[in-house]
C-alpha cells in the first residue's frame, strides 16, 4: 500500500533517514519503534508529504507521491497525526473534528454528520461542544486521531497517539485503533509504548540512528540482539544472553 | 440564528435612524463609523480569522478609490463602471500581493511589512504618474444625480454604506459556517495541522486576500464618490491601514461584530477627544496607539470578548 524505496533524509550533517526501504500492507495494523531521535518522527513526516527527502522515493496506493504537498497526499488517503498534538485550541472539539471532514463533504449538514460520527467511534461523543484547549492529554489524543479519521483516509500514520497515557487510558484506546482497522483503515504506529505495539501490530520495523537494523513480528523483536544494543547499549545483548544461558 | 437575528435588528434599527432627523455632523458621524465598520470587517477575514495581519489594506482602499475616479475623471465613463472597476482593482491587488506573499510562505511579521511596503510603493507611484493626476490628485466633477452615484443630502451614502456594513456581516456570518472559513481559522490555529487534514493552505489564503481586497476596494470606491476627490496621500496614506486593523484589533479579532464594536468605540473616543482637547494634529492617533497598548494587554479578544474573557484565555493570547 504505502512503499518507501531507498530514502534518505540529511540535516545538516545529520543522516535522519538513511536508505530507508520498506513496504507497508494493506488492511494491517504495523509499527515504527526505535530509540528517541532514531528518525520515526522524520519518515512519517517524509511519507505524508511534509518533508522532501534528498533521495529515494515514495509510492502510495500504486502512485508516486515523493514530492507532493501534504495537502494532495490526504487527499489520496494518507494521513498522520502529530506527536505533539496540534488541536485547533480556541475552537470546540466537534469544530477541529469538521476541519478534517470538509475533505470530502461538501455540505456543512455532512460534514457535521461526518463529525459526529467520528466523533462516536473514538468515544468523544460527550465532549463535541467543550474547547479543545479544556481537554486532558488522553482527549487531545483522540482529538488528533479524530481529526485525522474524519479525512476519511486509507492509511493512517499515528504518531505516538499513547504517549503521555496511564496504563488505564491506553487500555482504553487500543480497542478503539483495534476498531478502525476493522473499519478498513491501515495503520502504522510510531509507539514507545511496547505493550501497545505487542498487542496490536502484526508487523515491526526498528530504526536506529536513521537506518532499519531489524524487522518482524513484535515477539521475535524483541529479542532481537540488534535491537537489544540499539536500546540498551554495546555489548548488552551478549550478557543478557549469558545471563539466560547461566 | 441569534447571530443572524442581532444582523437584521442592528440593520432595521439603524435603517430608520434618519427618520428622526439627526443633524448633518451625527449623520456623517455614523457613515465614517459604518464605513470603517465595513472596511475593518475586510482587515478581519484576513486578520482576525486568517490569522495574515497586514498592514497595508490601504492598497485595496486606495486601489478601488484611484480605479473609480479614474474610470469617470480619465475616461469619462460612468461610477457604475467605477464601482466594477474598484471590486475589480481590489482583487487584482489582492491577488498579486498574496500570490507574491503566500506562494513564499510569508507569515507574521513578514507578511506585515510586505503589505506595508506594497502600500508605500503604491503611493509612490500614485505620485509620480500622469494618470493618477500626480501629487495633485484627481477630482471627480460634482453633479449630484443617483445615475451619477452622487446625492445631495447625507442620508443616501448613509444608507449605502450601512447595506454595505450589513452585507459585510452576513457575509462573514455565512463564512463562519462554511468550509472556506473553517480552513481558514484551521490555517490561524496551526497551519501544518491544517495541512495534514488536506486544506490547501495558499489558496485558502488567496482566496482571503482576494476577497478583502474585492470588498476593501467597493469600500473605496463609495469614498470616492462621497467625497469626490483622491490624491496618493488619502488612497495610500497609513491611516486607513491602522484605522482597519485598529476597529479589529479593539472589537475583536475574528469576531462577526467586533469590527463594527471597534468601529463604534474608536469613532466615539476620538470624537470625544476633539470636543474635549481641541484639534491638536496626532492626538487621535497618540489615543489609538494608547489603547492599542492597552486592549492587547488587557483585553486580547476585544471588546466582543469582554464577557467570554478569562484569565486562562489572557495567559494563553501571550503564548502565542
Amino acid at each position: 500500500m504505502l512503499e518507501l524505496k531507498a530514502v534518505s533524509k540529511s540535516f545538516g550533517g545529520l543522516r535522519a533517514t538513511d536508505d530507508v526501504s520498506l513496504v507497508v500492507p494493506e488492511g494491517h495494523i504495523v509499527s515504527l519503534i526505535g530509540p528517541n531521535g532514531a528518525g520515526k518522527t522524520t519518515l512519517f513526516a517524509i511519507a505524508s508529504g511534509f518533508l522532501k527527502p534528498d533521495s529515494g522515493s515514495i509510492r502510495f496506493l500504486g502512485q508516486d507521491v515523493t514530492g507532493l504537498p501534504p495537502h494532495q497526499v490526504c487527499r489520496l488517503g494518507l494521513v498522520r497525526t502529530f506527536q505533539v498534538v496540534k488541536p485547533f485550541a480556541e475552537q470546540t472539539v466537534r469544530e477541529n473534528i469538521l476541519v478534517g471532514a470538509y475533505l470530502r463533504c461538501g455540505s456543512r449538514g455532512e460534514a457535521a454528520e461526518k463529525a459526529e460520527a467520528v466523533a462516536e467511534l473514538v468515544g468523544m461523543s460527550d465532549r463535541l461542544d467543550a474547547a479543545a484547549a479544556s481537554l486532558t492529554v488522553a482527549g487531545r489524543k483522540r482529538l488528533e486521531l479524530a481529526k485525522a479519521l474524519a479525512t476519511e483516509p486509507k492509511l493512517l500514520l499515528l504518531d505516538e497517539v499513547m504517549a503521555g497515557l496511564n496504563p488505564t487510558e491506553i487500555e482504553e484506546i487500543i480497542p478503539v485503533i483495534r476498531r478502525l482497522r476493522e473499519a478498513g483503515v491501515t495503520i502504522m504506529l510510531i509507539e514507545h509504548v511496547m505493550q501497545a505495539v505487542m498487542k496490536l501490530s502484526e508487523h515491526t520495523w526498528v530504526l536506529n540512528q536513521g537506518r532499519l537494523i531489524a524487522e518482524g513480528a513484535p515477539e521475535e523483536i524483541v529479542r532481537n540482539p540488534d535491537v537489544i544494543e540499539a536500546y540498551l547499549g554495546h555489548g548488552l545483548a551478549a550478557r543478557m544472553e549469558k545471563l539466560e544461558d547461566a | 440564528m441569534r447571530t443572524l437575528a442581532i444582523i437584521v435588528l442592528f440593520g432595521l434599527v439603524m435603517a430608520v435612524l434618519p427618520v428622526f432627523g439627526p443633524t448633518d455632523f451625527t449623520l456623517s458621524f455614523l457613515t465614517l463609523m459604518l464605513l470603517f465598520a465595513y472596511l475593518g470587517q475586510g482587515w478581519n477575514i484576513l486578520g482576525g480569522y486568517g490569522g495574515q495581519f497586514s498592514f497595508g489594506n490601504t492598497v485595496f482602499f486606495g486601489a478601488g478609490l484611484y480605479a473609480t475616479v479614474i474610470v469617470q475623471v480619465q475616461f469619462g465613463l460612468g461610477p457604475w463602471l467605477g464601482l466594477a472597476a474598484a471590486i475589480l482593482a481590489g482583487a487584482l491587488v489582492g491577488l498579486f500581493i498574496g500570490w507574491v506573499s503566500f506562494r513564499y510562505g510569508l507569515r507574521g511579521s513578514y507578511f506585515a511589512l510586505v503589505t506595508l511596503a506594497f502600500a508605500e510603493v503604491f503611493r509612490i507611484v500614485a505620485n509620480s504618474v500622469a494618470i493618477t493626476g500626480a501629487g495633485a490628485g484627481l477630482q471627480v466633477p460634482l453633479d449630484p444625480s443617483p445615475a451619477n452615484l452622487q446625492f445631495v443630502g447625507r442620508e443616501s451614502f448613509y444608507w449605502i454604506i450601512l447595506a454595505l456594513t450589513v452585507a459585510s456581516l452576513l457575509l462573514v456570518w455565512q463564512m463562519e459556517r462554511s468550509r472556506f472559513g473553517a480552513y481558514l481559522i484551521a490555517i490561524r490555529d496551526d497551519e501544518d495541522a491544517a495541512r495534514a487534514l488536506g486544506v490547501d493552505i495558499f489558496r485558502t489564503k488567496l482566496k482571503a486576500i482576494v476577497l478583502v481586497g474585492a470588498l476593501t476596494g467597493l469600500g473605496g470606491a463609495f469614498y470616492a464618490q462621497m467625497f469626490l476627490y483622491v490624491d496618493p496621500h488619502i488612497a495610500f496614506g497609513v491611516a486607513v491601514s491602522v484605522e482597519v486593523l485598529l476597529v479589529s484589533i479593539v472589537g475583536g479579532m475574528g469576531t462577526i461584530f467586533g469590527p463594527l464594536l471597534g468601529a463604534a468605540a474608536l469613532h466615539l473616543i476620538s470624537e470625544v477627544a476633539r470636543e474635549t482637547m481641541g484639534n491638536t494634529p496626532g492626538l487621535n492617533l497618540a489615543l489609538y496607539g494608547a489603547l492599542l497598548v492597552v486592549m492587547v494587554t488587557f483585553l486580547p479578544k476585544g471588546l466582543f470578548g469582554l464577557a467570554t474573557v478569562s484569565a486562562g484565555r489572557l495567559f494563553k493570547f501571550r503564548r502565542s
